[in-house]
């Protein structure tokens, strides 16, 4: 039932307008309506799955490398099925999993967020989903057939040029990257002006949840980062393929200009990572210690400037190359000062949580897990910003700890926080409050079992991408305890699916705002129907669900016999017009069909560009063939 | 029911790309040490013979054919056993080129075997007994590969140019100094 | 506080009490830069340790915390003054240090990279090859390069500049013990310094990934007194001498007519293939295959007979030696001191 109550009598009664609601945003029946599928729910939860599903792929890698580096000199896996592994495992973590999981949380909860019923181009949303699976399926059809990339998740040439890497793996590898990056880039699109544009009337920037802030930092940074990419594969694509001179050496080509280009990419990707992650933050802490965020102004300069500084401390990847001293001094600082925008973060919410009226769930022992994680990763990010400790540690464990404790730390609790913390209004149940603190454990003792030791095996001197290592070096000990830690962290995972499937139907319903958390989403139906709300609210503060229920308005004259939202200005989400959303088409999944026909068949003969650009072309006339205004389909 | 029908869909579909499992990518790391054996029936030239045919012909088939890795390996040899001396990358020089529809010997798999186990008139050396056997097929696929007998996918690129620039990694020689 | 916390301190004294002198260690120093490394090193993990502890305490005390007046989610309002005075002073006290730990590491890396102004050092050339070290003691007479591989020696107390090359893929010159690392970059020259104090042998690795034996690319580094230095320098340059015993002649026999000779170099015979290793005075060297396996006949022996077991990928070809020419050629290398 809906928390906001009508504030005009003369509303049409509530049963015909909810049935034509109904009518106007159902899903078509039948495969061919699955594969139609455009409400964001829907795709915002596809995304998860097949999200979720890549983690569990990635660390079942993650855990045949640790069972391999057990001990030293095991004989588990050969170095070619050992460098197919960690290179999975990190191109899937990074490209298949963390980067889309957060725009599948986005797309889930934006729209809710924002107290509007769709994100503002749905047809682009599944095509970015069906991109995104597109993607999945032809990497790991590369690494079921033995064509799995063994160079590393950033494929360094010349080793992943055509003279060190023979054969289609590093191609695979390198498409993979299109099929991700364009998704990355639809989706970061659409997020950026269903937040602009989408809002809820009164919902003026300064009033919009943190979440909202974070995930409109990480689309800017999307669309700035990710051309980066798409350019640094192709390089090394079209040396490999069609003989170009880019990147490959042999033929006059510049290895450092691949490191530039991907770094400069690399690194606001692990901010692309992590910034939403920060809005889970912000959004856990706020509900769970019931008062509103302390220095919200701050909070969201600091995610800004988080955004922009990290697209200048790249060539701290670089710092082995031979650098002048002054880029060296440079690249320090900026690195060093990046430590500021999330040191600024944690403050806030230790501030936030100091007075506040905390309450222990799960989702809080996530939120204090990041926090205890993350700033000890971002401490030996400090270090590792030293040129010095850099030429020592770089290419070894300790960074190897490093980016685990902040990517894991930094993201992947938050996000399992999230998960806990918006279960009941995904699912309409509560997560059991007894396994989930059970899961935290398994994985916050797992993780630091793991990875401490790994910040002492890298000062010790071992090296990254090594498939094994001599017993004289002392590397066992520390090595099998990582070990034993990483399956400590896979049973934690295991509960943490157990809780899942087994409270999705149990008999704790949730209420609508179980955690009485203050924004939008928490307003509808849990789970929330396909048009999320029956009247799109109003806001009058930051906190719209912590007024009082008679400051809280509505908007009404929507039309509800098609999927009609309204349009609000950018600054001050004054109502500007209405805007007639398109219904379910079969023409997003089509022309993700033939995109990745075209990239897929490119990687063995360069004519496919051509016969895909012409099915993708038909595709998208089929797409954009104008219908009858007002279109009424749902 | 239509999720679980797309599941099967899915682990079919699965199941056949597995089966699909390449030569192409196959690398055996660990190969059989030399043989000293030549296949000198197989490589025949011709099949006119004094005293009529004998039985069954005995095929001889390059156990690296169409392997990504033994091609690129093979281009290695070719540059490591200074065969580019001679041949240049395929375009010839002191000796024929490489890259031709004419050859003299024979230009089968067993037949480039053959000649460079043999050696030839007018300057080939023998190499048999010299470079193990696994080594020859590496440097015949690499030879096939540079006629585009081998799969496209499988060969390795090579330079535009028959002269590599002397500043890259392909210069080998010490005492060049930069 | 409790249980779980004793475990953990204990837990973490005992993995920090094995950070004691090792091989290949980071905070094991044996040189001037290592040494200027390793002391900012300390004073970046005792500073940061002792931040780290602030903000776990402040919120471990957040969970136990009871606000005095806690009305519904409005906060008191001198609270939320104290609070931004203690958020202000905190952040300008992370900008501060931050910028202390700036200027501490900009002196620390020019110090670590300043040893090259002095004149006439001792120039050596590092070739990183897929999967082993090419070192090359370079000299303005031409005579006196001495080309090795997988082990050098350097003088105690001198400082020692590495020109850095690769022939292939990208590699990284990293000795733990006495400097950070340089990659090895194709178609540049990356540069170092290293100087090494203590006499002793180091060891290094390979720290860039280059292909499937990345894991195989160690080296070693032996810092001697100048004089030792100088003989060893003496020896190495003298090409192999003709064996005078029938069985060591017999393997330098097998060595010349086996397909050894594509690829490695014996100064003092014909055998001169510029493909792979050195071998001229291989028998001096502590390690074979690049750090892999102590240099020892039996190891040899397997070395030969079946390398990809060993190093599997690697480019040294199996090649099936008679059995009555392996022990012969075994004893010709070990007598290649």
């Amino acid at each position: 039932m809906s928390a906001t109550p009508d504030a005009f009598a003369s509303v049409p009664s509530e049963h015909t307008e909810l049935s034509l609601l109904e009518n106007a945003w159902r899903h078509r029946p039948g495969i061919l309506g699955w594969l139609s599928v455009t409400t964001h729910q829907a795709i915002g939860m596809r995304y998860i799955v097949t999200a979720f599903i890549m983690l569990l792929l990635g660390g079942a890698e993650a855990l045949l490398m640790r069972t391999q580096l057990a001990r030293p000199n095991n004989t588990f896996l050969g170095p070619d099925r050992y460098n197919e592994i960690f290179t999975t495992h990190g191109t899937t973590m990074m490209f298949l999993f963390a980067v889309p999981v957060m725009e599948g949380m986005a797309i889930y909860l934006i729209p809710l967020m924002l107290g509007t019923r769709n994100v503002a181009f749905p047809r682009l949303n599944a095509f970015g989903y069906w991109l995104y699976l597109g993607g999945c399926l032809f990497l790991y059809w590369g690494v079921f057939t033995n064509t799995a990339p063994d160079v590393g998740w950033f494929a360094y040439p010349p080793l992943s040029g055509p003279q060190f890497t023979p054969g289609k793996r590093a191609d695979f590898w390198a498409q993979m990257i299109t099929f991700t990056e364009v998704s990355g880039l639809c989706v970061a699109a659409e997020i950026i002006v269903t937040i602009f544009k989408m809002r809820a009337p009164r919902m003026s920037l300064n009033r919009m949840p943190l979440y909202v802030w974070s995930m409109l930092v990480q689309s800017f940074m999307v669309i700035f980062a990710m051309p980066a990419v798409v350019i640094a594969s192709s390089y090394l694509l079209s040396d490999r393929t069609i003989s170009t001179h880019f990147v490959n050496p042999a033929e006059g080509g510049d290895p450092l200009a691949y490191q530039h280009i991907f770094w400069f990419f690399g690194h606001p990707e692990v901010y692309i990572i992590f910034i939403p992650a920060l809005g889970f933050v912000s959004s856990i802490v706020v509900a769970n210690a019931r008062r509103a965020i302390f220095g919200y102004p701050a909070m969201v300069l600091s995610l800004i400037a988080n955004g922009f500084i990290a697209f200048g401390l790249w060539v701290h990847h670089m710092f082995a190359t031979g650098l002048p001293q002054i880029g060296e001094a440079y690249f320090t600082a900026s690195s060093m000062m990046i430590a500021i925008t999330s040191g600024i973060q944690i403050f806030c919410w230790l501030a936030t949580l100091w007075t506040g009226r905390v309450r222990r769930n799960t989702a809080l022992h996530f939120a204090y897990g990041f926090i205890a994680i993350f700033v000890l990763g971002g401490l030996t990010g400090v270090m590792l910003a030293s040129v010095p400790l850099d030429l020592q540690v770089h290419d070894t464990y300790f960074v190897i700890a490093h980016f685990h404790y902040v990517l894991i730390g930094g993201a992947l609790f938050p996000l399992f926080g999230a998960f806990y913390h918006w279960f009941p209004k995904m699912t309409g149940r509560l997560m059991s409050e007894k396994l989930g603190k059970i899961n935290f454990w398994f994985l916050f003792i797992g993780f630091n079992l793991t990875f401490f030791p790994m910040h002492i095996l890298g000062l010790k001197g071992m090296p990254r991408r090594v498939y094994t290592y001599p017993v004289e070096m002392g590397w066992g000990p520390m090595s099998f305890l990582a070990t034993v830690g990483a399956w400590i962290i896979a049973i934690g995972g295991i509960i943490f699916i157990v809780n899942v499937l087994s409270s999705r139907r149990s008999a704790h319903f949730a209420a609508a705002n179980p955690w009485d958390a203050p924004s939008l989403e928490w307003a509808a139906d849990s789970p929330p129907a396909n048009y999320n709300f029956e009247h799109l609210p109003t806001v009058a503060s930051r906190h719209p669900l912590w007024d009082p229920p008679e400051e809280r308005a509505v908007v009404t004259g929507l039309r509800n016999d098609r999927r009609e939202v309204l349009v609000t200005t950018l600054m001050d989400a004054e109502p500007h017009h209405r805007y007639v959303l398109p219904g379910s088409s079969i023409w997003p999944f089509i022309a993700a069909v033939c995109v990745s026909i075209g990239f897929a068949g490119s990687v063995f003969n360069p004519w496919y560009v051509i016969w895909g650009s012409i099915i993708s072309g038909l595709a998208l006339i089929g797409w954009f063939w104008p219908r009858r205004p007002f279109h009424m389909e749902p | 029911m239509y999720s679980r029908c797309l599941k099967i869909a899915f682990l079919t579909t699965a199941g056949c790309l597995l089966l699909t499992s390449c030569q192409r990518e196959q690398r055996n790391l660990q190969p059989a040490p030399t043989r000293l054996a030549i296949y000198g029936d197989a490589a025949r030239q011709s099949t006119l013979r004094p005293g009529g045919p004998v039985g069954r012909e005995v095929v001889v088939n390059n156990p690296y054919n169409a392997t990504a890795y033994d091609i690129s390996e093979g281009k290695r040899l070719f540059d490591w056993f200074n065969c580019s001396g001679c041949h240049a990358d395929g375009g010839g020089g002191i000796g024929p080129p490489l890259i031709k529809d004419h050859w003299i010997y024979g230009g089968e798999p067993a037949n480039l075997f053959d000649t460079i186990v043999k050696g030839r008139p007018n300057g080939m050396p023998s190499w048999g007994g010299r470079i193990p056997e696994y080594q020859v097929w590496q440097i015949v696929a690499y030879v096939r590969s540079m006629n585009g007998l081998q799969p496209t996918s499988a060969t390795s690129a090579r330079p535009d140019t028959l002269e590599s620039n002397p500043h890259n990694l392909q210069n080998r020689t010490s005492g060049v100094t930069k | 506080m409790t249980r779980l916390h004793l475990v953990w301190t204990i837990l973490c004294l005992a993995i920090l009490s094995s950070c004691a002198g090792h091989q290949q260690s980071a905070i094991d120093p044996a040189g001037p830069q290592s040494g200027k490394i390793a002391a900012l090193w300390w004073g970046f993990f005792w500073l940061l340790a002792v931040i780290f502890a602030i903000v776990m305490a402040v919120m471990l005390i957040t969970l136990m915390r009871r606000p005095p007046s806690a009305i519904e989610n409005r906060p008191p309002e001198q609270a939320e003054s104290g609070l931004k005075r203690t958020v202000t002073a905190a952040t300008v006290i992370t900008v501060l240090l931050l910028f202390v730990l700036l200027i501490v590491s900009v002196k620390t890396g020019k110090a670590t990279a300043d040893l090259g102004k002095q004149s006439s050092l001792l120039t050596i050339e590092v070739t990183g090859n897929q999967w082993w070290w090419q070192f090359r003691y370079m000299n303005s007479d031409a005579s006196r390069i001495l080309t090795t591989a997988n082990e050098i020696h350097i003088p105690v107390g001198q400082p020692v500049l590495i020109q850095g090359r690769s022939n292939d893929v990208i590699h990284s010159f990293w000795v733990p013990n006495l400097q950070g690392k340089r990659d090895l970059i194709p178609s540049r020259v990356t540069t170092e310094y290293l100087q090494v104090d203590n006499p002793g042998v180091y060891r290094g690795q390979c720290s860039e990934f280059c292909g499937l034996q990345h894991a195989h690319m160690a080296f070693y580094v032996i810092a001697e007194p100048k004089d030792k230095f100088n003989a060893w320098m003496q020896a190495q340059l003298q090409p192999a001498p003709a064996p005078t015993d029938p069985v060591l002649e017999h393997g330098r026999r097998v060595f010349l007519n086996y397909q050894c000779i594509y690829c490695h170099q014996i100064r003092g015979t014909t055998a001169a293939g510029q493909n792979g290793p050195d071998l001229t005075h291989f028998a001096s060297r502590r390690s074979l295959a690049a750090g892999v396996l102590p240099n020892t006949i039996g190891n040899l022996g397997g070395w030969i007979v079946n390398p990809q077991r060993i190093k599997p990928g690697t480019h040294m070809a199996t090649i099936a030696v008679a059995p009555n020419d392996l022990q012969p050629l075994l004893q010709y290398l070990e007598s290649l001191k």
